[in-house]
């Protein structure tokens, strides 16, 4: 029950992109249409779902202070060692590596798919809600179980925020919008518009 | 401006240290090629940071910072770095610039780094850092490399700075937590006689959305800079 709670707090109540900007770069420049923005969308989704559960082994096992104790329990110096200073290079390079993997795998097992998806996959070692999600996870303690259920359901939220706003500028291409508006400008007021709808959910306390 | 460029490049012991061509390399991000509202880069990080000035503050020095030294390096190196592995060399390049910075604000400024918490981290995928690595510190020389972070770092810290002006402002009334409409008489005891009521909306995500939305307009109907 704590688990579904936290998905749906994650999915709506604290959106990635309504509640903390991140991984906006991709969100504004990938959402002119569904299509390809279903496709980054569920790249998304998927390498938050792996990188957030490994990234969570590698903060307990390896860079918390005294996380090394598993090699040798006796030991003093891996009692005392704390490496947590490491921890935003070794994110990243876990979320590099991953993603380099996973487009590999995809690449052999389904090439369908990594037609679709191909192209994205490298776009998102640089989304911020990749790294921020890690980050997030390790300042808030989750436990395992919690940090594949908000890996997974923080990218749904992701998801789920530009196949709306995709949709939304679909339309927009054939309204008359002043000049320095277009492009990036309009679309910030709609997605703060888009902000002020989910912020109703707020006010659900789970 | 090609030729020019030649000429110049050719005749480099002539080139003054802060010659037209370098004062461009400033210039330019701070209005007609701004990282923020024409090339939409580091969008993440201007919005989260910016319900208060001094953080925001924090964050632009911060940022400042990681983008000079990161095109400084990457550009020493640039013939070093086989081109394959090059996003892999920027990214440690970058993260341990962000792990300094990350570093230096919990031994000295404690309670800014409580604030500021993961965004600081979240520099490490600021796209104006690789931005600027690939299109520009892997093809040019040290010293312009470093204006031009320095100018595109600028650029990106006034646009921050400009929208948390504004959301301090309205959202708390204060401008780095000085209370300005209580100072010009927004309280019972003032010539106005009743408290200025803080805008809620601008402390909110939606706020930043907004005010930053109508800064890209002013300055792109100030440039002339259409998207199509």
């Amino acid at each position: 029950m704590e688990l579904i709670n936290l998905g749906i707090k994650s999915i709506f109540i604290e959106n990635m992109v309504f509640a903390y900007f991140l991984g906006m770069c991709s969100f504004l420049a990938v959402s002119k249409k569904v299509s390809t923005a279903f496709g980054l969308g569920l790249a998304v989704v998927f390498v938050l779902t792996i990188t957030v559960p490994v990234n969570w082994l590698l903060q307990e096992k390896v860079l918390n202070q005294g996380a090394l104790t598993w090699i040798n329990s006796e030991s003093e110096t891996l009692k005392n060692l704390d490496l947590s200073f490491l921890s935003f290079i070794m994110f990243i390079a876990v979320i590099a590596s991953m993603v380099q993997l996973v487009e590999m795998v995809i690449e052999k097992v389904s090439p369908a798919l990594y037609g679709s998806l191909g192209i994205f996959l490298p776009l998102i070692a640089v989304n911020c809600a990749i790294l921020g999600s890690s980050l997030f996870m390790a300042q808030r303690e989750y436990s395992l179980a919690e940090a594949g259920v908000y890996g997974f359901s923080s990218g749904i939220g992701w998801f789920l925020a530009i196949i709306a706003l995709a949709a939304i500028r679909e339309r927009l291409k054939y309204s008359n919008v002043p000049d320095g508006l277009k492009g990036l400008g309009i679309t910030m007021l709609i997605t703060g518009l888009m902000g002020i709808a989910f912020m109703s959910f707020m006010g659900i306390s789970i | 401006m090609s030729t020019e460029t030649v000429e110049k490049e050719v005749k480099k012991e002539s080139e003054a240290l802060l010659s037209k061509r370098r004062r461009g390399l400033i210039n330019d991000p701070l209005s007609d090629d701004n990282p923020i509202t024409i090339q939409v880069l580091g969008i993440c990080s201007a919005l989260a940071v910016t319900t208060q000035m001094k953080p925001t503050l924090v964050m632009s020095i911060a940022v400042i910072f990681v983008v000079v030294f990161a095109n400084l390096s990457i550009s020493l190196m640039r013939k070093l770095i086989p081109g394959r592995v090059r996003i892999i060399v920027q990214l440690a390049v970058i993260a341990t610039l962000v792990t300094l910075v990350n570093e230096v604000l919990k031994a000295f400024a404690f309670d800014m780094y409580k604030e500021l918490s993961v965004f600081v981290g979240l520099i490490i995928t600021n796209c104006i850092v690789m931005g600027r690595l690939e299109a520009y510190a892997m093809g040019n020389k040290p010293y312009d490399s470093i204006l031009d972070g320095l100018g595109n770092g600028l650029g990106y810290a006034w646009i921050i700075l400009a929208v948390a002006f504004f959301r301090e402002l309205f959202g708390s009334g204060a401008i780095f937590g000085y209370k300005v409409f209580e100072a010009i008489g927004f309280s019972s005891e003032g010539w106005v006689g009743f408290d200025y009521q803080a805008n809620g909306i601008m402390v909110t995500p939606v706020g930043a959305f907004f005010i930053l939305g109508l800064i890209i307009w002013v300055q792109r109907t100030k440039t002339g800079y259409v998207e199509h």
